[in-house]
């Protein structure tokens, strides 16, 4: 419990006879980040709004931070921070105004509202545009003054829903650092969002949503066993030998595919075990008297575990 | 799970007052201020202006001077300084109220603002009094703009009892801008484009304004005998005519601020001669006298203002946040 910054059980929500979010179990630690992914319509920012009490809730209980939202949404809300989907400023106030109504809501004492204020917009490289009009931001600007309402508010848990959605990918790239600096600072971080290899990247657990379901959750590595069957591939590319045979002799070696053109005395294999293999293959490579021209760790892709999912769910449908 | 069974914590009135602030702030520095403070003066100055050139040149001596340049109406113009408020209070109100709350929606700040610690109570009623206040000091810096041109043009000073019946006019008109700023929240609530809850709003306006009179009148005529039996048909019918104009706000404010104003308005309604055996035609009554007579129309105008809030805090409960 003391490690559960969330945690929902059967939490529902019915849309008249449409299950909107159907009967989740959830558990997000804390200091973690949780990619919450799915389809659109597939529920998720219903299950985010439940969780920050902004909607009804149908049936099942969740719990932030040991608080309920439907009781007492003022204690969850005091604590996590919000970034909703396509967030909105006041555009006639300037950033730094923005966040002063912000601190005023959150009953910061005026004589630390101004200094926390100023460290939030340097920490998201806004401190340059204090006092410009929000009207003049861009959108990448807009997600970013967002997250620096979270800093400024020094929440225990963060909340994004579809942070980087809109964003180029250098903008994205930038967001995605901020969030890995919330994490830096002992905050939970719960993000819902499309762009799998991003997403990837930072989180360290994932659920699947789809229909109101969660499909899979786990770390990227357990979903791809789920989906992609287990194993652990990895890349060999070498010369002088036969890879192939000098590989199958590698216990825990399932199978030894050539990837892409083969040149006569070499090329690449992709290597599928049961674990990684990568150095007991390099041994195995130079003692036939080969000579290894590169290795890799084959990280399955979130993207291909996603399709091969929803194309899996489809067909069973 | 029915919202009424979940108890919950904490004060619904945390974030009050950050949110009446800004509200406030808001409107005094916006265009839109600007544009309806022309409008008052342009609606305003006329009549008053007028009012005063005509008082100016009455010889008797009118005890109630200063609060003739609210009521009189003068013949180039053709309305009262009140006639010209009960024009220019809703449209003050509706100014500032069609959007206040669609226009977060719209903005995508609603969902922001409501994952702060403060429960929508708060939101719509610190939006409620901010817009009231807004409107309040616009009346008040009215009504000392008269003042001050009655004193300059006039030569004398208000006396005390006209300066006392005065911010008991200023109390009514705040009332009835409460009316019509709570009419325009609701539609603000109700409807997602601040377009259509203007446009609602005025229709309401309008409605009131032009179209109820005349149903009121129709419908009286309906329920009236082609031929009286009794007085007590005739004071029944002719009751039956006043409440239901009394439905419009219009005519609640017109019926308070007449009372107040004219000192000499003995009966905000329909009178037998039987009633008025004793009393001294065209006599001011005193104040409290006074007061007394228009407290049914105020508490009228309080208790539309507070019906249409507890409504539209009602709908505003359940609707959805997300864009
Ligand atoms: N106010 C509403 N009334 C009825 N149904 C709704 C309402 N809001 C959402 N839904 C339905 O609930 C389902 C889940 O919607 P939700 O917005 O949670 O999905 P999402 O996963 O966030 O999708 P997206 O990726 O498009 O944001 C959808 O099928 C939607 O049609
Ligand atoms: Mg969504």
């Amino acid at each position: 419990m003391a490690d559960n910054v969330i945690e929902a059980r059967g939490l529902l929500k019915l849309y008249g006879s449409q299950r909107a979010v159907d009967a989740i179990d959830l558990e997000i630690h804390r200091g973690e980040i949780f990619g919450l992914l799915g389809p659109n319509g597939a529920g998720k920012t219903t299950a985010i709004l439940m969780m920050l009490g902004l909607t009804e809730i149908s049936g099942g209980s969740v719990e932030v931070l040991g608080f309920n939202p439907v009781r007492e949404p003022l204690e969850v809300k005091r604590r996590v921070g919000y970034l909703p989907d396509s967030v909105g400023f006041y555009d006639h106030l300037t950033a730094r105004e923005n966040l002063a109504y912000t601190a005023r809501l959150l009953d910061i004492p005026r004589s630390q509202a101004g200094r926390r204020i100023m460290e939030a917009l340097e920490s998201v490289k806004l401190a340059d545009v204090v006092d410009k009009r929000v009207a003049t931001f861009s959108r990448g600007m807009r997600q970013r003054l967002g997250i620096a309402e979270i800093v400024m508010k020094q929440a225990e848990v963060a909340i994004l829903d579809e942070p980087t959605s809109g964003l180029d990918p250098h903008a994205t790239f930038e967001l995605l650092e901020m969030i890995r600096g919330l994490k830096r600072t002992g905050v939970a971080v719960l993000l819902s969002s499309h762009l799998l290899d991003r997403v990837q990247s930072v989180c360290d657990r994932v659920a699947l949503f789809n229909k109101g379901k969660i499909a899979l959750m786990g770390t990227v590595v357990q979903l791809a066993n789920q989906v992609l069957g287990a194993g652990h591939p990895i890349l060999v590319e070498a010369q002088g030998i036969d890879v192939a045979a000098a590989l199958r002799g590698v216990e825990g070696v399932q199978s030894v595919v050539p990837e892409g053109p083969q040149e006569s005395g070499g090329g690449a294999w992709r290597v599928m075990a049961d674990r990684d293999v990568r150095a007991a293959a390099a041994q195995r490579i130079v003692s036939a008297g080969g000579s290894l021209t590169r290795l890799a760790d084959l990280q399955p892709s979130l993207e291909e575990v996603y399709t091969r999912y929803f194309q899996e769910a489809r067909h069973a449908a | 799970m029915p919202r009424s069974a979940v108890r919950r914590a904490g004060s619904p009135f945390t974030g009050l007052r950050p949110v009446f602030m800004k509200e406030l702030s808001d409107h005094l520095s916006s265009v839109r201020m600007l544009v309806l403070t022309l409008f008052v003066i342009v609606f305003g100055a006329l009549p008053v202006g007028f009012a005063l050139n005509d008082l100016r040149n009455v010889v008797v001596s009118d005890p109630y001077l200063f609060l003739r340049i609210f009521t009189v109406t003068p013949e180039r113009v053709g309305l009262s300084f009140i006639e010209a408020l009960n024009f220019i209070i809703p449209l003050m109100a509706i100014g500032l109220g069609f959007d206040s709350i669609n226009s977060e929606f719209n903005r995508r700040t609603l969902s922001r603002v409501l994952s702060q610690p403060l429960y929508r109570d708060a939101l719509l009623l610190g939006k409620f009094l901010g817009g009231l206040a807004t409107l309040a000091v616009a009346l008040v810096a009215l009504w000392l703009i008269v003042l001050g041109a009655g004193l300059l043009l006039l030569g004398l000073p208000p006396r005390g009892v006209e300066v006392a019946r005065g911010i008991g006019f200023l109390v009514v008109a705040i009332a009835y801008g409460g009316v019509w700023l709570a009419v325009a929240m609701l539609f603000s609530v109700i409807f997602r484009s601040t377009a259509t809850s203007a446009l609602c709003s005025l229709g309401l306006w309008l409605f009131f304004l032009i179209l109820w009179p005349m149903i009121a009148s129709v419908i009286t005529v309906g329920f009236t005998p082609s031929q009286f039996t009794s007085i007590d048909q005739m004071v029944a019918v002719a009751e039956l005519g006043q409440a239901l104009e009394r439905l419009s706000p219009n005519i609640l404010f017109r019926e308070a601020v007449v009372g107040l104003l004219n000192p000499e308005t003995r009966s905000l309604g329909f009178m037998l001669p039987m009633q008025m055996r004793g009393a001294i035609p065209g006599a001011p009554l005193p104040l409290d006298q006074s007061l007394i007579l228009i407290w049914p129309p105020l508490t009228g105008l309080i208790a539309g203002m507070i019906v249409l809030f507890t409504v539209a805090y009602i709908v505003f409960q359940r609707e959805e946040v997300r864009a």
